[in-house]
């Protein structure tokens, strides 16, 4: 009658499997992020970086390697995440899952955990691109880290949500390119929002957006244009709310379980 | 102990009710026939006993445990194939079934596994990814998963459909030997040979109810007549005063005669042929019908819906 507390071989079989998803399509998954990343410092960083001086005493170039690294955690987190779960759903091996000894934690934790990881990877490989393009500065890496796991986490996490909610394949696509896209071009990515007017200014106070890359930016060059305690509780906030919203969604089976 | 008790489960979807009360014990080792029409609710049945779906109401207990409160411990015992095949395209038969073996939390086991694919003649095609599979190797693909973490209860969700008559007579191999290994079988069908051929007992499903559970020997003792079946060679206008007080009747306008079977070993197919004979009645020929679980079957659906209308 014995059965151990966590199914700790479960989620291993979870996490290598969503990881094995990776590696089939390696070309989208690290390939895309890295040329996108290269794209960008084409076109902002020498482009239009060669008509900018400095931004806050930083090289326009490494000024934007924090937002970019930003851009692709929060797309890559979510689009990863709820794919891993919205394509179980879809041909219907989520039967499997449901049926197997996981608990909703253990499987939160597999699916995920997968998800964070792989962005943990990208987000690696782009400040390795970057390095390729402008000196890079890091004053505070250990706090660089933190982040980078944070945001990941807390992206994975809601992308997960989207997965369970979505019912068509444009219900996933419409939150990462109705909602984060354009709030990630105007958080602050490619330029400071000390550069807007006063109006600008207030209105991007509520990005959320705003608070990633900013607390980001400050453990690369030691400033930011919010404080990093708002940035870190901000993080904070978005995976309690998450965390939150699955407990909900586990305990009533929805949309996962009829 | 039942190895499956089901009490009073009743289920809901919104507001459509496709189960009620539900009580059904399930005997250890023993192979369970579920039949019932489209939609009878016999899906929605194991897929509560195996976790993919929640109940409204009632309780489960597997091998005394409780299904929700110790899923940790019920869940390993049980495997089920679906009656969809779901399965990733992409990956290769051995890597699908070796993931489900690990959900299940089971340490690695490569002989096991080789063992379960062989079995099932999946053995040359253990590296071929899922989409290069037929049909009939997806399904075994599906068992072998339910099979990956070496269940003590399997649950078949209608195995045979849309499978070859060869492939069927290798399931039905298979279920045999799983349950001389103790393995308690659960499988719904649309064939009632399926059925009839291998099942210990049968119950009948029917709008979200549970009609009837009953040993299938027993089932078809009770329900099904044996007739006996002569067609004459001259039509018949009366039946001879030697069948008087035998359960015999004149069927198509004198020209046949049809009786019932008894137990009575005086009242033989032997005895009645005999009687005829004195009484200068010809045989043309003659046939046993055996009310098959089919024919039991279409009787009580039909006179159950006759009664609703
Ligand atoms: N997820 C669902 N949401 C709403 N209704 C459902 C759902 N699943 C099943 N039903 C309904 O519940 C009833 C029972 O369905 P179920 O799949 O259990 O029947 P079944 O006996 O397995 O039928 P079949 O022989 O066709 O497989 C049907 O009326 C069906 O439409
Ligand atoms: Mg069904």
């Amino acid at each position: 009658m014995s059965a151990p507390r966590f199914n700790l071989r479960g989620v291993a079989a979870i996490f290598a499997a969503e990881m094995a998803r990776t590696r089939r399509t390696l070309l989208q998954s690290v390939v895309t992020p890295v040329l996108t990343t290269a794209l960008y410092f084409v076109v902002f960083g020498s482009a239009i970086g060669s008509h900018m001086r400095e931004v806050g005493g930083v090289a326009y170039g490494a000024f934007i390697v924090p937002g970019l690294i930003m851009l692709s955690l929060l797309t890559q987190s979510i689009a990863n995440a709820s794919i891993g779960i919205y394509f179980p759903k879809f041909t219907g091996t989520v039967y499997e899952i449901l049926t197997a000894p996981l608990s909703a934690i253990e499987i939160v934790v597999g699916y995920v955990g997968a998800a964070a990881a792989k962005s943990i990877v990208i987000g690696l490989i782009i400040l390795s691109t970057a390095a390729f393009f402008t000196p890079l500065q890091i004053d505070h890496p250990a706090m660089m880290a933190l982040f980078l796991v944070l945001t990941s986490v807390a992206f994975s996490l809601f992308g997960f949500i989207i997965g369970i909610w979505a019912k068509t394949f444009e219900q996933l696509n419409f939150v990462p390119a109705l909602v984060i896209t354009p709030l990630t071009f105007l958080g602050g990515a490619f330029y400071s929002i000390d550069m807007l007017p006063p109006f600008w200014r207030t209105v991007s106070l509520f990005n959320p957006v705003v608070y990633l890359v900013s607390g980001f930016r400050w453990s690369f060059h030691g400033s930011g244009d919010v404080s990093l305690a708002a940035s870190l509780g901000f993080m904070t906030l978005v995976i309690a709310l998450c965390l939150g919203l699955l407990i909900w969604i586990f305990r009533t089976g929805y949309r996962l379980k009829p | 102990m039942p190895i499956i008790s089901i009490a009073s489960v009743a289920k809901s979807y919104g507001g459509f009710t496709a189960l009620h009360d539900i009580d059904l014990e399930i005997e250890r080792g023993e192979i369970f026939a579920l039949l019932g029409p489209n939609g009878a609710g016999k899906t929605t049945l194991i897929s509560i006993v195996c976790g993919a779906v929640s109940m409204s109401r009632g309780n489960v207990r597997v091998d005394g445990a409780d299904i929700l409160r110790d899923y940790r411990v019920t869940r390993r015992k049980i495997g089920l194939v679906p009656q969809e095949i779901a399965l990733d395209i992409f990956a290769t038969v051995w890597s699908t079934v070796s993931f489900s073996r690990s959900l299940f939390g089971r340490p690695k086991d490569n002989a096991h596994i080789e063992r379960l694919l062989r079995d099932l003649a999946l053995w040359e095609k253990r590296d071929a990814k899922i989409i290069e599979l037929s049909g009939g190797m997806k399904r075994r693909v599906m068992i072998a998963k339910a099979l990956a973490h070496e269940p003590d209860i399997l649950f078949l969700d209608e195995p045979t459909a849309g499978v070859d008559v060869e492939l069927r007579r290798d399931m039905w191999g298979l279920v045999r030997r799983l349950r001389e290994n103790g393995v308690t079988i659960i499988l719904t069908t649309h064939y009632i040979e399926e059925a009839e051929e291998m099942a210990d007992r049968v119950g009948f499903m029917k709008g979200g109810r549970l009609v009837l559970v009953e040993e299938k020997t027993a089932l078809m003792r009770k329900l099904g007549n044996r007739r006996l079946v002569l067609t004459l060679a001259e039509p018949l206008r009366a039946l001879p005063a030697a069948l008087e007080g035998w359960h015999a009747e004149l069927e198509d306008g004198g020209r046949r005669i049809a009786y019932a079977m008894s137990e009575d070993a005086e009242k033989g197919a032997a005895q009645i042929i005999q009687r005829l004979g004195e009484a200068g009645v010809h045989i043309k020929d003659m046939a046993m019908n055996e009310s098959s679980l089919e024919q039991i079957f279409v009787d009580l659906v039909g006179s159950d819906a006759g009664s609703q209308a």
